[in-house]
């Protein structure tokens, strides 16, 4: 055991990939010698060199790219898109070559190439520096999407990531790389299965899901309805896609209620399928509709109003209130 | 890592000496050419040793294949206006440029085609019955890119050069293995091709950067057929297009994409100047896309049957035709064998393409993932099991 943040956590675990998979390499705006912007991949150049920890030019469609022909000729490249906003040059070769490689192959080609993305809000940035992109990629069958909340789980799902035949989106919850917590090296545990959500709080009268930076505000959440003497579950999704119903789905069936948040907006997001999903599976299950706590439909706000926006304690309380008042 | 780090990016871009190769071509235009309309050899500075270099044999090939190539085109034409292809993309005036440089291309070199590359895909041996596959709803590729080094069609306009850039950077490192284990097998260069309407893309572009910046062996090999369906070259570039590469820092040359014998030089040129580890070259092979875009575009809208005439007078065959019967290298019987063995391929097409089975949906869930995924398998599932009632119902009289 050791206890590190969860930046920290992802940098040993890409270099334990580097370590143990000779065909893996990085690639990225600023991520040698600066070790990227936010230096996740600190120090990774100086042990590995340049053929492995890779400089690219500042253009994201031509890094997506090249780690799409380095995985045809049998690498596994591992890109580092500098933040959320600045994904979108590479959307293209992400949704039309990325994705669908295996399938317009018939499965004679795979493109095992990770993304790795900080995403989301609330650390005072400027506009393209705070948003949360993931459901416009979930939406494109052929690409798999995890998103670690802790520094156990990112050191373990970067590697899983790695080792995935399919592409993956790694989205890495940026305000939360300075978290720190237990990072177990040796054994992932329940972290075996980077695509299967874990409970992370066992609660009987409503659940609540989260993903990545809100998986602890859901648990702050969670806290402060105790104290009103509600017992709230919580789990964190881990995976966007696929998403694993069956965990949500048994879960709503002892509760009875579900809030599910997440940063980015709410119309045609993740809650929204997660919402629709679970009415299919578990109708006269539910006490109450299912509520979503996201992001307005707008840009994402500047700044300074950013805290009006982001889905916060109150917010998921106020929700909480409703679903158990229906 | 050790003393032997590939190339790091040049700050200033600066650095590469320009080949010998610039010296050749015409004065005014740049264009190098070797056998012109009239079917007489001129000469080269640089390229004439490489056409020297060619036996009659591969010279009558060069012929059989642009002829078996013609009459392949020919053929799917024929079907996609009979209702048996959804679509075809003519080559049509484009045989030398795709002849001559897949023939420079060695089996261990990688090609990335876009989806007109009919021709390269005969020199690299894909059965072409195969390309039909895409046109017929069969297949989005349709044969195996590992068979033969030739990677599927791409119809996202240079979308594919990215990845041709980052193959390259995968030989590189290759190549570095191998070599520090004492390997001697041969070096491999990619061969991307994109035409004049693609370049104007951003991927080209980063393409160049990126393929540069890290002397990647990669020759790109852009066929300026002039259209971009309705858009002449003249919206895409003020420059002739073999000028960009000077701006990117490595060789460009341009050539007459009607004559094989200079398409083929300068291709080998270009893939030896990359398998040699001195980066990167762009080709602009000027050549004409006589026919239509697709088949379901109309030239008549946008450009003059003159310009379409003078460019039938530039005939890659012809050419060729003339300089083979001038110097005694092929007579009647070679042109008749050459047309029947190019009918003979057509009906084998045909045949062939009318009895591809249409594939099963089971096959598509199959493919969207390399691994298990739950959703899939539950659609799949579903799927399944909403069929399955329809065969009952019928069972049941219904």
């Amino acid at each position: 055991m050791a206890t590190m943040t969860v930046a920290k956590a992802i940098n040993e675990g890409l270099r334990a990939t580097l370590n143990h998979n000779a065909k893996s390499l990085l690639m990225g705006e600023d991520i040698g010698a600066l070790g990227g912007v936010y230096r996740v991949t600190d120090g990774l150049l100086k042990d590995f060199g340049p053929d492995r920890v890779v400089d690219s030019p500042l253009a994201e469609s031509g890094i997506v790219g090249t780690a799409i022909g380095l995985a045809l000729r049998g690498y596994r490249p591992i890109c580092e898109i500098q933040f959320d906003g600045f994904v979108f040059p590479a959307f293209n070769q992400i949704t039309t070559q990325l994705a669908k490689m295996h399938f317009r192959s018939s499965g004679k080609l795979t493109v095992p190439v990770v993304i790795r993305i900080p995403y989301g809000g609330g650390i005072g940035s400027i506009e393209h520096h705070s948003e949360s992109p993931e459901a416009l990629f979930a939406h494109t069958a052929g690409l798999r999407i995890i998103t670690p909340s802790n520094a156990h789980d990112a050191y373990w799902m970067i590697q899983q990531a790695v080792e995935c035949t399919d592409p993956v989106i790694f989205f890495e919850p940026k305000r939360r790389y300075w978290l720190k917590g237990e990072v177990d090296t040796e054994n992932p545990g329940p972290a075996s299965d980077p695509f299967k959500a874990h409970v992370l709080r066992e609660g009987s009268d409503a659940t609540i899901v989260a993903y990545g930076p809100l998986v602890p505000v859901a648990l702050a959440a969670a806290t402060a309805a105790a104290e009103d003497g509600h017992s709230i579950e919580v789990i964190d999704l881990r995976s966007i896609s696929p998403i694993d119903f069956d965990t949500v789905e048994a879960s709503v069936r002892k509760t009875g209620r579900l809030i599910v948040a997440h940063e980015a907006p709410t119309f045609g997001g993740i809650g929204g399928e997660i919402a629709s999903r679970i009415s299919e599976r578990a109708f006269l299950h539910l006490e109450a509709p299912v509520i979503r706590v996201g992001g307005f439909h707008m840009p994402y706000p500047v700044a300074k109003v950013e805290e009006d926006y982001l889905p916060d304690i109150d917010k998921i309380l106020e929700a909480l209130d409703r679903s158990l008042a229906y | 890592m050790g003393s032997t780090q590939l190339p790091t990016p040049r700050i200033n871009g600066t650095g590469q000496q320009f080949p010998e190769g610039t010296e050749s071509g015409d004065p005014a235009t740049g264009m190098v050419q070797l056998l012109g309309p009239d079917g007489t050899l001129g000469t080269d500075p640089v390229f004439s040793d490489y056409a020297k270099r060619l036996e009659p044999e591969q010279l009558r090939g060069f012929y059989a294949d642009m002829a078996k190539i013609r009459r392949f085109d020919q053929e799917a034409t024929a079907l996609q206006r009979q209702g048996e292809l959804a679509l075809w993309v003519p080559l049509t005036g484009q045989e030398a440029a795709q002849i001559g440089s897949g023939r420079a291309s060695q089996p261990q070199d990688y090609i990335f085609p876009t989806y007109r590359e009919h021709g390269v895909a005969l020199t690299r041996n894909v059965d072409l019955s195969e390309l039909l596959k895409l046109f017929r709803g069969i297949s989005n590729g349709g044969w195996d890119p590992t068979e033969n080094n030739f990677h599927l069609y791409t119809l996202v306009l240079a979308a594919q050069m990215p990845h041709s850039v980052g193959y390259a950077m995968g030989i590189q490192r290759d190549q570095k293995l191998a070599e520090a284990a004492g390997s001697n097998d041969p070096k491999a260069a990619v061969l991307a091709y994109f035409g004049d309407g693609a370049s104007s893309e951003g991927d080209v572009h980063e393409s160049m950067v990126f393929a540069a910046s890290y002397d990647a062996p990669v020759v790109f090999f852009c066929q300026n057929n002039h259209w971009a369906i309705s858009v002449p070259t003249e919206v895409q570039t003020k420059i002739p297009l073999f000028n960009r590469a000077k701006g990117y820092g490595f060789p460009g040359i341009r050539v007459d994409g009607n004559d094989v014998i200079a398409v083929h030089a300068v291709t080998e040129w270009a893939l030896e100047h990359a398998r040699e580890g001195r980066g990167p070259v762009l080709i602009e092979a000027h050549t004409y896309r006589v026919g239509a875009h697709t088949t379901a575009d109309d030239p008549t809208k946008y450009r003059q049957s003159a310009e379409e005439a003078e460019w039938r007078s530039k005939d890659p065959l012809d050419r060729l035709e003339k300089y083979l019967r001038a110097e005694g290298l092929a007579d009647d019987a070679f042109f008749d064998q050459v047309k029947q063995d190019g009918n003979e391929l057509a009906a084998y097409v045909r045949s062939t393409a009318l009895a591809l089975q249409a594939p099963d949906i089971h096959d598509a869930f199959a493919g969207v993932y390399a691994e298990p995924h739950p959703l899939v398998a539950e659609e799949q599932a579903w799927f399944t099991q909403y069929e399955a009632g329809f065969e009952s119902e019928e069972e049941a009289g219904h």
